[in-house]
């Protein structure tokens, strides 16, 4: 409902990157003769990173691109601050192309617009968590007036006291909450998050989530979320891309990923994934007329009711308390039911053959 | 000239491109240009001799606690000791020892000081630029290897004996060291930590200042070492044109068969290489490694600054 109301922070067109010597020539062969990657491999010895990815971030949202290594998800969000340059298509953030920009605007953007958080952690070893955290004021010249804003980082992720060690002395975890803390120093719009969390052990792993989590809401960046791990995706995502061999072949909510999955390659990715948190009611209920048509009339005031918000878990709730189907209400009327069979097939991910709310509405 | 006739099993007999006399030209152009290069001649001189002064000024027993205080503070205690039993030695091997050990270190420092203004750089650009690199490495190997007595002649052409041509012929030979270890420091800095830095919007200069330099200073403290290593090791050949000092020693005690005299002017080397290399070995070792702290907390300066922050 805000998705519309939100502005575009990031928008990439049509991007498109090929590594090696002959990529402008092989750019041109994809174009006009449609070349598959193999021959592309073949004629020109290029090989093709990112294919013709666009997409858009709005403001304040996190959005996941899940893939496995590569994928070229890495390739993709290093387009976003222009560490990389595309060979076709461009990247517009609030408005501005980052690929017309020049030297000095793109240092300034960088320093103070954009974030970036690496999965090598990529701190600098020589100098102290302080002198980490505050490195992209620094380069501006403020880290000396600005030396409350660090503090602030590094309070917020909890490393207060911690501001004279270095690196090394340091866990993974808090040496990725120091990069976390650098990412946000400078008070950017924008947090690009490059598999942030993928090199530390899962109960860590867990905790970091959970604070950018708690951090995401309160600062409200808008996240572009790197990740080959389909969980942290749902779990952090607004929305998720996935990404295979440089595509990005499905955009869409978690719950439209996990419960409509474009091709197979998603649908196996999210086979495995638990629908209880991200299925909702009115993806599995049937109108209470068709209901009623197939056994009868009810006395449906004697049901439980549930909202069509309300996720799979919670109608399993109330399904263990009582042995009729549930009624789905909403704004004072009853517009659908689920049944104890549509439940346990919304929970396998199945959809039960003529139930679906989607073919009847 | 007689005339050879051409034989194509041995064809270079028969072919001469008057390299050797094309070399020699350089020589001659050399000679009648020496003008050009007397006013720079004349500035060294006095750079080297002001240098060797003010260690000749210095008397010995306070240059010795001088050099065992630097050597603390760079490496540590036990390294301190070490050199300040090298330099007691290097006293007591002759009265006049002390006297040329100065002057080679005059020399040396000299040496070694216009090889970091030079090498340093090149190092960099060389680290920076994969075409310089492929341009600058034969030319570095064509310094270390080529025999010193090739170039010794053309220098000392133009520019005469002394002082400043041995500081030239040192250079030549104890530069390479520091350009290949400085490139190899600045391209082994991980890649990660500069794209971060990029990342977060630092300007080249504040990448290889902020990031790159002093990330690549462990080697870069490396080359310097080898090229003061170097530099000792050129003071006997560099005495054959007039330098004087522990090198010159050596030289005449040869030219007698002074095998006493040898062995004092070699050892004087040996225990002035030990002093140095130490020092900067100390130095090559973040202060980090030493327990985290920085370099003016530790050894006679920290003892110093802790004393006024005690008061």
């Amino acid at each position: 409902m805000t998705k519309s109301a939100r502005e575009d922070v990031i928008r990439c067109e049509g991007i498109w990157k090929i590594f090696g010597e002959r990529s402008r020539e092989a750019m041109d062969a994809i174009r006009n003769q449609g070349l598959s990657k193999q021959l592309i491999r073949e004629k020109y010895d290029c090989v093709i990173g990112v294919q013709n990815a666009s997409f858009t971030v709005g403001r304040g949202e996190i959005f996941c691109i899940m893939g496995l290594s590569g994928s070229g998800k890495s390739t993709l969000i290093r387009h976003i601050n222009r560490l990389i340059e595309p060979t076709a298509g461009s990247i517009i953030i609030e408005g501005q192309n980052v690929n017309a920009m020049n030297a000095r605007d793109l240092r300034a953007l960088r320093a103070e617009r954009i974030g970036m958080v690496f999965q090598s952690m990529a701190l600098m070893p020589h100098r102290t968590v302080q002198e980490n955290v505050g490195f992209s004021l620094e380069v501006r010249g403020l880290a000396d007036a600005q030396r409350a804003k660090i503090a602030q980082a590094i309070e917020a992720v909890d490393l207060t006291g911690w501001e004279k060690k270095y690196p090394d002395e340091l866990s993974g975890g808090m040496q990725q909450r120091v990069g976390l803390a650098r990412a946000i120093a400078a008070d950017p719009t924008i947090l690009l998050m490059d598999e942030p969390f993928s090199a530390l052990d899962p109960l860590i792993r867990k905790q970091l989530q959970t604070t950018f989590m708690e951090l995401s809401a309160e600062l409200h960046k808008t996240t572009v979320f790197i990740t080959h791990d389909l969980d942290e995706a749902i779990r952090i995502g607004d929305r998720i891309a996935i990404m295979k061999d440089g595509v990005l072949v499905q955009i869409g909510t978690p719950e439209q990923i996990v419960t409509e999955p474009a091709d197979d390659y998603v649908a196996e990715f999210v086979a495995g994934i638990s629908k209880l948190d991200l299925v909702t009611a009115a993806r599995i209920m049937q109108p209470l007329a068709q209901y009623e048509a197939a056994n009868g009339p009810q006395n449906i005031s004697a049901w439980s009711v549930a909202r069509p918000e309300d996720k799979l878990n919670t109608l399993v709730d109330l399904a263990v308390g009582s042995d009729s189907p549930i009624r789905i209400e909403a704004e004072g009327r009853t517009v659908g039911v689920v049944t104890r069979r549509a439940l346990l097939r919304g929970i396998q991910g199945r959809e039960e053959v003529g139930t679906s709310a989607m073919e009847t509405a | 000239m007689e005339e050879k006739t051409f034989d194509w099993l041995n064809p270079f007999a028969s072919i001469d491109l008057g390299i050797g006399a094309w070399a020699d030209g350089i020589k001659g152009w050399a000679i009648s240009n020496r003008d050009l290069i007397q006013p720079l001649k004349i500035f060294f001189e006095g750079v080297i001799v002001r240098i060797e002064a003010a260690l000749h000024a210095v008397p010995p027993v306070v240059m010795l606690i001088l050099l065992t205080l630097i050597a603390w503070q760079a490496a540590g205690r036990r390294v301190a000791i070490l050199v300040g039993c090298c330099l007691v030695l290097l006293g007591l091997l002759h009265p006049e020892a002390w006297g040329l050990a100065m002057t080679t270190l005059a020399i040396v420092t000299s040496s070694v000081l216009l090889c970091v203004l030079i090498g340093l750089p090149l190092g960099i650009l060389a680290g920076k630029s994969d075409r310089f690199e492929s341009f600058v490495r034969p030319v570095l190997d064509t310094m270390q290897t080529i025999p010193a007595f090739v170039y010794l002649v053309p220098v000392v052409m133009l520019i005469g004996i002394g002082n400043v041509s041995g500081v030239i012929v040192t250079i030549i030979f104890a530069l390479p060291p520091l350009v290949r270890l400085t490139s190899l420091g600045i391209r082994s800095v991980n890649q990660s930590v500069v794209e971060a830095a990029r990342a977060f919007g630092a300007t080249p200069g504040q990448i290889l200042f902020k990031v790159e330099l002093p990330l690549a200073t462990p080697t870069i403290l490396a080359g310097l070492n080898q090229t003061i290593m170097l530099s000792l090791s050129m003071v006997v050949i560099a005495s054959m044109i007039s330098v004087k000092g522990l090198g010159n020693e050596v030289l005449r005690a040869m030219g007698r068969l002074d095998a006493g005299k040898a062995i004092v002017g070699g050892l004087g080397i040996v225990m002035l290489a030990i002093v140095l290399d130490r020092i900067t070995q100390g130095l090559g070792r973040s202060g980090r490694e030493r327990g985290h702290r920085h370099w003016w907390q530790t050894g006679p300066v920290g003892l110093i600054t802790g004393l006024f922050a005690r008061n």
